[in-house]
């Protein structure tokens, strides 16, 4: 009995963040929940590709923008469903994830994180551009409506864009565990640990990390998209090379190569900067350093490597 | 005609900004084969020590000596407490130090000295243009000392016994140390080093974009993209790039993108390298160690 | 004793490779150190220089040097021409001499680069060059001038003949004999080749998987067949 509750902890789990916080707390708190559970897939994503696969993204804010900004652009244009742009929203950004992991990943090394560090920097410029003006509304950026709960479910906005988002995000969750613990994620692996190897297998390291980084871009944008929803509001400086850095933060406190850490990475970028920021504007970013910096010499398996240590001491 | 070559002579002026930042990169990344994302806050907060020491009434000269020890110790100690115990580390852990070090001079920066933008002095007075009218005392002035600071690095590496035994360690390690190079100290020297290259831009550059926390970003991206162009394995290739880099932006600027591309443009140069020719202009053909 | 090591051990990470040898070199001769392929002959001259984590003593001129960082104790006058012979590619023939002085202050330094020349006439040839670009018999001959140049009172060789012409072989170990008598440089020297560097020292250890297994004057293990047979395979 204990052994197959244990067996069956994700489900478990699934269901308790289901009901308790929906009946138990506050609109805002929800809403706090909410984004906890759009970063934990942004985190997922960049986990697919940095983690399992070794290759070091620092732009998978880009990734996140673009798929707010066709959200909210189908949502706001087009008068699109909020739940049919996501399927959109995410083959657009593997798309743009392997156009983008293309020319930096035949080349290995250190060129991804260059090109996606810059692409980072870039993306706030890119999306005040003139010429897309019209469909992202410039600087300003677009208001987007809160979606009703459907099918006149006794519940209130906020309860069910909650749901909703667990709901999206535990299938995101379920679909990257299966990647990653079946032959694409050994694969993955290998391409990581023993590239010559793998190359000898007989894999195309360069396309096969190209399509690693697509489908990461891709989990990454499902985020973005559900986070413009979640916030109804997208504007190109919330998009600024610091989400980047704050998803590659939670990546190292939450775990590398660690799917169940994704989630403790992203409760820890979602609270800590709200807590740090009554310090000081500066504090957050200040605290993010050298936490970043603590984790990578102490305990460079996250958080999820240090529980994992507990529990095999106790 | 005239305005063209306006903008490439104000091109070269900042071109030699980002020649300086890219050296200081390609210098550690031959060292150590990191690239050190950290080294645009790291100029940016040299140059916020170097405005608090005129403040204070220090001559222009003076603070700027001063900026370049502190800068330099600054970076030595960064690499010797930091680096030294990552070095066999895998990338990812060296990348994400880089990335902790920048967001904690970045905000640092706002802490210490507020985000608002300041005026920062230039030694070289405003006056009139100079040149023909092509470019402004402070261009000039900035042009020559980026130019006698690469002369400077150049010649030190070159000509000096110290400066051999960097190169030396660069390339060999090992090696270095059976003729009795300390290597660990050559690379304290060479982040120390670049740490001051870089704080001369930043002092050089605050003058024209105003000082502010942010203020490296888009010049740390620029020198990237000079760094890759004239090939990441080649100094000299990367001051070449950081200057051609510098009058391709400001054609762009002016005559293709518009400004509020620029950005952009420092993206694009990188990618395009990476397609067309990703060894750069000057530099080897690298051998991925990822 | 110009060096002497008592119960060396050495390791790479978990693996041990050397356990717990004795040898020792004695002032003005040159010792050989022979040995089948991963014996640990390199790792040997390796764990003198400090470039391996060792155990045990090793003292040079009564000074114990285990411990202490490679550079300090090439400072202190021990020159080491490694296994590959550690050319810096991508300087100049010129820059790599001038590394090897690198530790040195006194005013000898510019009469050294002419005693090079005349030993190696082919350096002054190609001074100018990118070191990379030498042949392997000139990168030998580079690598013991770099180390040369250091002035050592002990020369460590790994394998100096290896990948050479016969010529350049004999040349290379008519040098050694020359450094050795004319300049009194202590040599320990690490050969595949047994019969000639048998011919060059006055003494000799034979390694085996990390542990010395013969030692005597090699004069002696030159003329026991069996010790031939079974273990230099001459
Ligand atoms: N860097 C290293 N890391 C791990 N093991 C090593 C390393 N270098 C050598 N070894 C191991 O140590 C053992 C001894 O190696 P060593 O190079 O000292 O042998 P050797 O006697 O010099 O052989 P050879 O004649 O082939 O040069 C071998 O088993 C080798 O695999
Ligand atoms: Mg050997």
């Amino acid at each position: 009995m204990g052994r197959t509750l244990l067996r069956h902890w994700p489900l478990l789990f699934l269901a308790f963040a289901a009901v308790v916080p929906t009946v138990a707390l506050s609109n805002y708190q929800l809403f706090q929940l909410t984004m906890v559970a759009v970063y934990a897939v942004a985190i997922l994503g960049l986990n697919i590709v940095t983690g399992f696969n070794g290759q070091i993204s620092l732009g998978h804010g880009a990734f996140y923008a673009v798929g707010a900004y066709v959200t909210a652009i189908m949502m706001d244009k087009w008068g699109v469903p909020y739940w049919a742009t996501l399927p959109v929203s995410a083959l657009i950004c593997a798309c743009t994830g392997f156009l983008v992991g293309l020319p930096a990943l035949r080349l290995g090394g250190l060129y991804l994180a260059l090109t996606t560090f810059a692409l980072a920097v870039a993306t706030p410029q890119l999306l005040k551009y003139k010429l897309f003006e019209g469909w992202t509304g410039g600087v300003q950026g677009i208001v987007i409506d809160k979606p009703d709960p459907p099918f006149g479910l006794p519940i209130n906005a906020d309860q069910w864009l909650y749901l909703f988002s667990l709901a999206v995000a535990a299938v995101m969750f379920l679909l990257a565990a299966n990647l990653v613990r079946g032959r694409i994620g050994r694969a993955m692996m290998a391409v990581r640990d023993q590239p010559t190897a793998a190359e000898a297998m007989g894999i195309d390291l360069a396309m096969f990390k190209t399509r690693t980084f697509a489908v990461s871009a891709m989990l990454t944008g499902i985020a973005g998209s559900l986070g413009a929803i979640a916030i109804q509001f997208v504007a190109p400086d919330s998009f600024a090379v610091f989400l980047s850095i704050t998803l590659f933060v939670g990546l190292v406190v939450g775990g590398v190569a660690s799917i169940g850490g994704t989630i403790f990475g992203a409760f820890f970028i979602e609270f800590v900067p709200n807590l740090a920021e009554q310090v000081s504007k500066a504090a957050p970013g200040a605290v993010y350093g050298i936490i970043l910096i603590a984790f990578l010499f102490l305990m460079p398996g996250g958080l999820a490597g240090a529980l994992r240590k507990l529990l095999r001491l106790a | 005609m005239d305005g063209l070559l306006h903008q490439v002579f104000s091109g070269l002026a900042t071109g030699g900004i980002y020649a300086s930042v890219a050296l200081a990169l390609v210098m550690i990344y031959q060292a150590t084969h990191h690239v050190n994302f950290a080294q645009g806050e790291m100029a940016m907060f040299s140059t916020y020590i170097a405005l608090t020491l005129i403040q204070a009434g220090v001559p222009y000269w003076w603070a700027f000596a001063i900026t370049l020890v502190v800068s330099f110790a600054i970076g030595a100690v960064i690499q010797r407490v930091l680096m030294t115990p990552m070095a066999n580390a895998p990338v990812l852990a060296s990348v994400g130090i880089f990335i902790g070090l920048l967001l904690m001079f970045n905000s640092c920066a706002g802490w210490f000295f507020g985000y608002t933008l300041k005026p920062f002095p230039s030694p070289f007075g405003e006056g009139k243009p100079m040149l023909a009218g092509y470019l402004s005392r402070h261009e000039l002035g900035s042009t020559a000392v980026t130019l006698a600071v690469l002369l400077s690095v150049w010649a030190f590496f070159r000509f000096t016994r110290l400066g051999l035994a960097m190169r030396a360690a660069a390339y060999n390690p090992a090696s270095s140390r059976l003729v009795g190079v300390n290597v660990d100290r050559m690379l304290a020297l060479g982040w120390g080093l670049a740490a001051a290259i870089g704080a001369i831009a930043g002092m050089m550059v605050a003058h024209v974009v105003f000082l502010e926390p942010n203020m490296m970003s888009g010049v740390l991206l620029y020198a990237f993209a000079g760094a890759l162009l004239g090939g990441i394995t080649s100094p000299m290739g990367a001051v070449i790039g950081g200057f051609v880099v510098g009058v391709l932006e400001n054609l762009g600027g002016a005559y293709v993108v518009g400004a509020e591309l620029k950005l952009s443009l420092a993206l694009v140069i990188i990618v395009a390298v990476l397609v067309i020719k990703p060894s750069g202009l000057f530099g080897r053909t690298i051998v991925s160690r990822v | 004793m110009l060096l002497e090591a008592v119960g060396l051990r050495a390791a790479y990470g978990q693996s041990k490779v050397l356990h717990g040898i004795d040898f020792t070199v004695r002032k003005g001769g040159v010792t050989a150190l022979l040995g089948a392929n991963g014996a640990g002959k390199t790792t040997t001259l390796r764990a003198i220089c400090g470039m391996v984590r060792t155990e045990g003593e090793l003292r040079f001129e009564g000074q114990r040097i285990d411990g202490r960082p490679t550079e300090a104790i090439v400072a202190s006058g021990i020159a080491h021409v490694p296994d590959g012979r550690g050319t810096f590619m991508e300087l100049s023939v010129e820059e790599n001499m001038r590394l090897g002085a690198y530790t040195r202050r006194d005013r000898g330094v510019a009469a050294d680069f002419d005693r090079m020349f005349t030993m190696f006439p082919k350096l002054r040839q190609r001074y100018r060059q990118q070191a990379g670009t030498l042949s392997g018999g000139e990168q030998q001959m580079l690598a013991i001038a770099r180390a040369l140049l250091l002035r050592p009172r002990l020369l460590l060789l790994d394998e100096p003949s290896f990948g050479l012409a016969p010529l350049i072989v004999q040349e290379i170990f008519e040098i050694m004999r020359r450094i050795n008598e004319a300049d009194g440089v202590s040599i320990l020297v690490v050969e595949q080749n047994a019969s000639m560097a048998l011919a060059v020292a006055d003494h000799a250890y034979l390694l085996e998987t990390g542990r010395i297994v013969l030692s005597g004057p090699a004069a002696d293990i030159r003329r026991d067949e069996s010790v031939r047979r079974a273990y230099l395979g001459y």
